[in-house]
């Protein structure tokens, strides 16, 4: 028999909340008491629950300016190379680089690639899609997409440790604790 | 300076005094969920939602056979005829991706610039951008007299060896217009995810959560999630608005780089993104008054949402009215026969009858708008979108028909009378444009979920 048959290991500690502002603050306690391996789900957008779990920088911009830079240098390659080297044509006198002429397509290239590589990047980087997760075994859970507010401490973390971690989680003041499941 | 409450996130409404509210008081997360969810998962589908989509249907089933018959015979069928080449397909062409600007607008630029009470109008505006796109984007290739070559269009290594002209504005349009179809599809998409989230969860049908888990990609909310979704949603709002200025201004370089009289103008880019806007609100205002009265939706979509609307088309429209006049002063102060002949053409010519009208429509009329009493009645406003957008239809016949009827021999004159196919595939795009709002109202949520949570005074983080 198998140590994980014996205590089967979960992914951590689930703890509900009512409010944006107490999840925050359940997140700063929880980081302060030196969790780390946390995250908080909410139904909207908070930017200081982020800073709460110490998540302060998104690489998505760096993405989107590697995928502009790209997007343009290669709609003004493709143009250079078509109009000067792979066919050149004399349009009514006009030089074979008419740079001035080839921004447009290369602004919109720019555009083009900048958002695509955007959107790909974020979910690439968020790690979706992810149709199954733990989380989802909690039947609490599905009210994060309605009104209410999750902080998950997760068993990776190396302070984790079950009874404690559960006494420390009542001592934010959830609505709930539960046990996630793998 | 009005100070407002501390804005917490992109999202958030920082109102000023005497105006009406963004969203009506008594709302919580879970009403505003519930209103407008069950809008697509519970309620029955009703009469007028049957009876809308088969008036959609109907003309799309025209549009249908128009095209059909256009592929079998050619574009002999429509009355274009050398010197007016270009007709009724243009026209459409110009005035759809005009309406489609307004969509990019309220989403990209009104985020900008944290005008939050775009977060309720935002994703239909969306849904219409796209829409309209769709139904421009068909008519350049309909006119092409042989669509099944459109590809040629793009450059891609040929065994032909040929390449596209890239100093054409033609090829500017196709990837102006295809750019632009993408990122507002994407972005509409990226806006979509966190409520097919919710969607997944208050769905009860098996395969309807399926469907929406499926199209949500397993969003769990996670703060991580929501710090790069913010900043992608921050960035693409940032590339739309310089996009969406540009797309109707390579439109109008189809015109201004040709020599035609009445095209040949600098003016044109800036007053065509201006009257693109103009279309685009008073299309918004046509879907979105009866959308809130059939769905109950006035409690998220205010008058404030209205009256700034109207207020939009009012300063859209002045500059519009900016650009008559001054394309009539140029004709006159340059100089050229040509020109004033041009604008006299348009004044006293064949087609001055929908010149007149197009003033009537586009800067008479609306200028009703000045009056706040007038800004409050939904029926009025109504009615004086739906002139508008007939107003803009005139605008882009005018544009084309008359400067390219008479240009600058006497000799090659002539005379342009739209037939019935003309009508058939103008009236069928708007089946399709009518057929896919229906649909889209009942399948997705009409209104952004979570970011009209994010409005509520309950979203704010407060000190403890």
């Amino acid at each position: 028999m198998s140590h994980a048959q014996l205590s089967p290991p979960i992914y951590g500690l689930l703890a509900e909340f009512d409010t944006p502002t107490d999840l925050v603050y359940a997140a700063k306690a929880a980081y302060a008491a030196g969790y780390r391996k946390m995250d908080a789900y909410s139904p909207f957008p908070i930017e200081e629950a982020s800073e709460a779990i110490g998540f302060h920088k998104s690489r998505v911009p760096l993405i989107v300016l590697l995928g502009g830079i790209l997007g343009g240098s290669s709609g003004f390659g493709l143009q250079y190379w078509i109009n000067c080297i792979s066919y050149p044509l004399n349009i009514g006198g006009k030089p074979y680089l008419s740079w001035p002429a080839f921004i447009i397509p290369t602004f919109e290239l720019t555009i083009l690639f900048a958002g695509l590589c955007g959107v790909f990047g974020m979910f690439a980087l968020n790690g979706l899609p992810m149709p199954y997760h733990p989380l989802f075994h909690s039947e609490r859970f599905a009210m994060v997409t309605r009104d209410k507010f999750f902080l998950c401490v997760e068993a990776a973390d190396s302070k984790f440790d079950l009874v404690t971690t559960h006494q420390f989680m009542e001592s934010l003041d959830p609505l709930t604790i539960s046990e996630v499941p793998h | 300076m009005q100070q407002g409450p501390e804005e917490k996130t992109i999202l958030q409404d920082v109102p000023w005094p005497d105006e009406p509210p963004v969203m009506l008081p008594g709302q919580t997360f879970g009403s505003v969920t519930d209103t407008i969810a069950d809008a697509v998962l519970t309620r029955p589908i009703g009469l007028g939602w049957l009876f809308g989509l088969f008036i959609g249907m109907t003309l799309l089933g025209v549009l249908m056979a128009a095209v059909t018959y256009l592929f079998l015979i050619g574009v002999g069928i429509w009355g274009i005829e050398v010197p007016v080449a270009w007709g009724f397909a243009i026209i459409n062409f110009v005035w759809w991706i005009g309406i489609g600007h307004a969509g990019t607008l309220i989403s990209a630029i009104l985020l900008l610039l944290k005008q939050t009470w775009r977060n309720s109008i935002n994703r239909f505006a969306e849904a219409m951008t796209l829409f309209a796109v769709a139904c421009a984007g068909m008519f350049p290739l309909l006119h092409m007299g042989r669509p099944w070559l459109a590809y040629w269009m793009f450059p891609y290594p040929s065994s032909m060896g040929v390449w596209p002209q890239f100093r054409s504005p033609l090829v500017w349009d196709v990837f102006a217009v295809s750019t632009y179809a993408t990122i507002s599809a994407v972005f509409w998409y990226v806006g979509l995810v966190p409520d097919f989230a919710t969607m997944r969860e208050k769905a009860q049908h098996p395969i309807a959560r399926k469907i929406y888990g499926l199209l949500a990609m397993g969003w769990r909310g996670s703060a991580r999630h929501w710090k790069n979704y913010e900043a992608l949603y921050l960035l693409l709002a940032g590339i739309a608005t310089p996009l969406v200025l540009s797309v109707h201004t390579v439109v109008s370089f189809d015109f201004a780089v040709a020599i035609v009289p009445g095209w040949h103008t600098t003016i044109f880019p800036p007053y065509f993104v201006a009257g693109a806007i103009y279309s685009g609100f008073a299309m918004v205002l046509v879907l979105a008054i009866p959308i809130r009265k059939y769905y109950g939706l006035e409690g998220l979509i205010t008058m404030r949402h209205l009256q700034n609307s109207a207020k939009i088309m009012l300063a859209t429209g002045l500059i519009v009215a900016y650009g008559y006049a001054f394309e009539a002063f140029i004709a006159f102060y340059s100089g050229s026969t040509y020109e004033r002949f041009m604008m006299q053409n348009r004044w006293f010519g064949p087609y001055a009858f929908f010149y007149w009208c197009l003033i009537l429509f586009n800067i008479l009329i609306p200028q009703v708008l000045w009056f706040p009493k007038i800004r409050a009645k939904t029926g009025w406003l109504f009615c004086i979108s739906l002139v508008i957008l007939v107003g803009m239809w005139l605008e882009r016949f005018v544009i084309i028909v008359t400067s390219l009827h008479r240009d600058y021999l006497p000799s090659s004159w002539g005379h342009y009378t739209p037939t019935r196919w003309d009508y058939a595939v103008f009236f069928g795009t708007i089946g399709l444009f009518t057929t896919a709002i229906f649909i889209f109202i009942r399948i997705m949520p009409a209104i952004s979920i979570f970011e009209m949570r994010a409005l509520l005074p309950e979203a704010e983080v407060k000190a403890k």
